[in-house]
């Protein structure tokens, strides 16, 4: 399984525009490459990264990315959130092959 | 004590005055001897780890734990080190724990001479060699996703530690054999790891600077290799590199160069994991 | 002399994407923005696209795209396209954004083929789309893996 690693700041006040970065350990295989016997090796991609706030029953789209070859392996992407309501962020990566991959991280705000 | 092995490179870290020297062992005289030997990691040390060449962009990647893609593998290898792979239904962190074997360290001091194999052991090497003997569990493949970042997470465990090999009289001849693969010129350009490292340190090669060769970041990730590995898997293509036959993973030769390379930065802070272009 | 010339010769070695022949042109890389502009005439402002001039290793090149932009329900910065003129192909990626996002800002890792051009595209919610290029030099690494 792969490993993923979200950062969100350790203390978040209401109203803040935080910053989120999403790591992933992901070859980002881009199909132009070949092994050491000449043998290209196939294609494999994340094509989508999608990032949902999750509120009570309410579920918002609320950053998404299509990605291409040109991705690094591991991909990283950090954007940012105005972290202005309780909430569960909701993130998914999928794929080439069937790749699936989901976290999830609840957003509490300092007292 | 040690750095003086490697300057003269008459005397090795584990003798002094020619007489093997015997250690009785034990963490408390280990301790001691680490308190010694930080003692040479000042500013005036010539001795550079390679994180100090790097780009302001790569240092930044290497410096920042949300972003460095390192610390997926520690991640990874957090997970593996909890699992019960073997006929025993044991764990790593069964045996290690905070306070019983606890990992803090214990990645500065390899190689060491392991009693079970009779021969020096890097930690990859080591860890198979627990999966075998305490968990009655399959070895795994040298450089393989899992034993990369089972050996990352147990690096991690020192960051911030001094490098400090196992002073033992039974790792002399590995240092020996090891300061001698280092002056050794090899390949069809005919290069020492020395004419490089010691000699052309700080210089430009390709796009990047030559480093002095010291493992302080290992496993490190590798933009090149768009992934983590090893000092034996960076020594293989630096031997490549000279058009050279690469050392074997665990054999001899390659275990002595990395005790002697250990030895060259004993005192140094432990980084890993480090990101190097 | 002899060693002098071999140091030379590891330098030239490596080639880091991989591809032989496969490349991009300027064609595919206009053709990539105009695919995404649709019709749209971008302004030459608001965005900021920071690149190191100078990059160690085209495998990971660390892309920062930010625009100066409100992002209120009524106007916001909906997409930002990053493009590349010499990959096998133009595409890097294309992010989505909304006004829970509170500032038009992405952060990633990409790969060049060699140095070139970098573009990005924003797109705001009224239809405006605003440009920056970048010229970015990349070097190669020494003694890379054979085996």
């Amino acid at each position: 399984m792969a490993a993923a690693i979200i950062s969100l700041p350790a203390a978040i006040r209401r109203g803040d525009i935080v910053t989120v970065r999403a790591l992933i350990q992901h070859p980002m295989e881009t199909g132009y490459r070949r092994d050491a016997g000449g043998i290209l090796l196939p294609r494999d991609l994340i094509r989508r990264f999608t990032c949902h706030v999750i509120e009570g029953d309410a579920r918002m789209l609320a950053f998404s990315a299509e990605l291409h070859a040109a991705i690094a392996a591991n991909p990283l992407i950090a954007f940012s959130l105005k972290a202005d309501r309780d909430c569960v962020l909701e993130f998914q990566w999928s794929g080439d092959n069937g790749f699936v991959h989901r976290e999830s991280r609840s957003v509490r705000f300092l007292a | 004590m040690s750095v003086d092995g490697w300057m003269t490179g008459t005397k090795t870290p584990f003798e002094k005055g020619g007489r093997p020297r015997q250690w009785a062992g034990g963490f408390a005289a280990f301790a001691i001897a680490m308190t010694g030997i930080a003692a040479h990691a000042q500013p005036s040390d010539p001795r550079k780890s390679g994180t100090e060449y790097l780009s302001p962009a790569t240092r930044a990647l290497q410096s920042n734990d949300a972003e460095n893609p390192a610390m997926l593998w520690v991640k990874a290898g957090e997970a593996l080190f909890n699992e019960k792979p073997g006929a025993d239904r044991k764990s790593c962190a069964d045996c290690h724990t905070a306070t019983v074997r606890p990992l803090k360290g214990i990645a500065a001091g390899y190689p060491r001479f392991s009693i079970a194999a009779n021969r020096p052991l890097n930690l990859s090497m080591q860890i198979n060699l627990c999966r075998q003997q305490h968990q009655k569990a399959a070895t795994l493949q040298h450089e393989s996703r899992e034993l990369v970042s089972l050996e990352t997470y147990v690096a991690h465990q020192s960051r911030g530690q001094p490098i400090a090999p196992w002073r033992d009289a039974r790792m002399s001849q590995a240092f020996i054999n090891g300061e001698r693969h280092f002056k050794t010129r090899i390949g069809a350009l005919d290069l020492s790891c020395a004419d490089c490292h010691d000699r052309q340190a700080g210089k430009q090669l390709a796009g990047n600077v030559i480093p002095q060769a010291h493992p302080t970041a290992y496993p490190l990730y590798r933009l090149e290799w768009q992934g983590v590995g090893t000092l034996s898997r960076r020594i293989r293509n630096c031997m490549s590199g000279v058009r050279a036959e690469p050392f074997a993973h665990a054999s001899a030769e390659m275990i002595e160069l990395e005790t002697y390379l250990a030895s060259r930065a004993a005192g140094m802070t432990l980084e890993t994991p480090g990101v190097r272009p | 002399m002899k060693r002098r010339a071999a140091l030379v010769s590891i330098a030239l070695a490596p080639v880091v994407w991989g591809a032989r022949g496969a490349h991009a042109d300027e064609a595919d890389f206009d053709k990539a923005m105009r695919s995404f502009l649709a019709g749209a005439k971008p302004i030459e402002s608001r965005v900021t696209l920071r690149i190191e001039p100078l990059v160690d290793n085209g495998n990971s090149v660390p892309v920062t795209v930010a625009v100066d932009h409100p992002m209120a329900a009524d106007l916001h910065i909906r997409e930002i396209a990053l493009f590349n003129e010499k990959n096998p192909q133009p595409d890097i990626a294309v992010f989505q954004l909304t006004p829970m996002n509170g500032r038009a800002e992405v952060v990633t890792r990409i790969r060049l083929a060699g140095t070139q051009r970098v573009a990005a595209i924003a797109r705001a919610s009224d239809g405006q789309c605003y440009l920056r290029t970048l010229d970015v030099i990349v070097t190669t690494a020494a003694c890379v893996e054979m085996d």
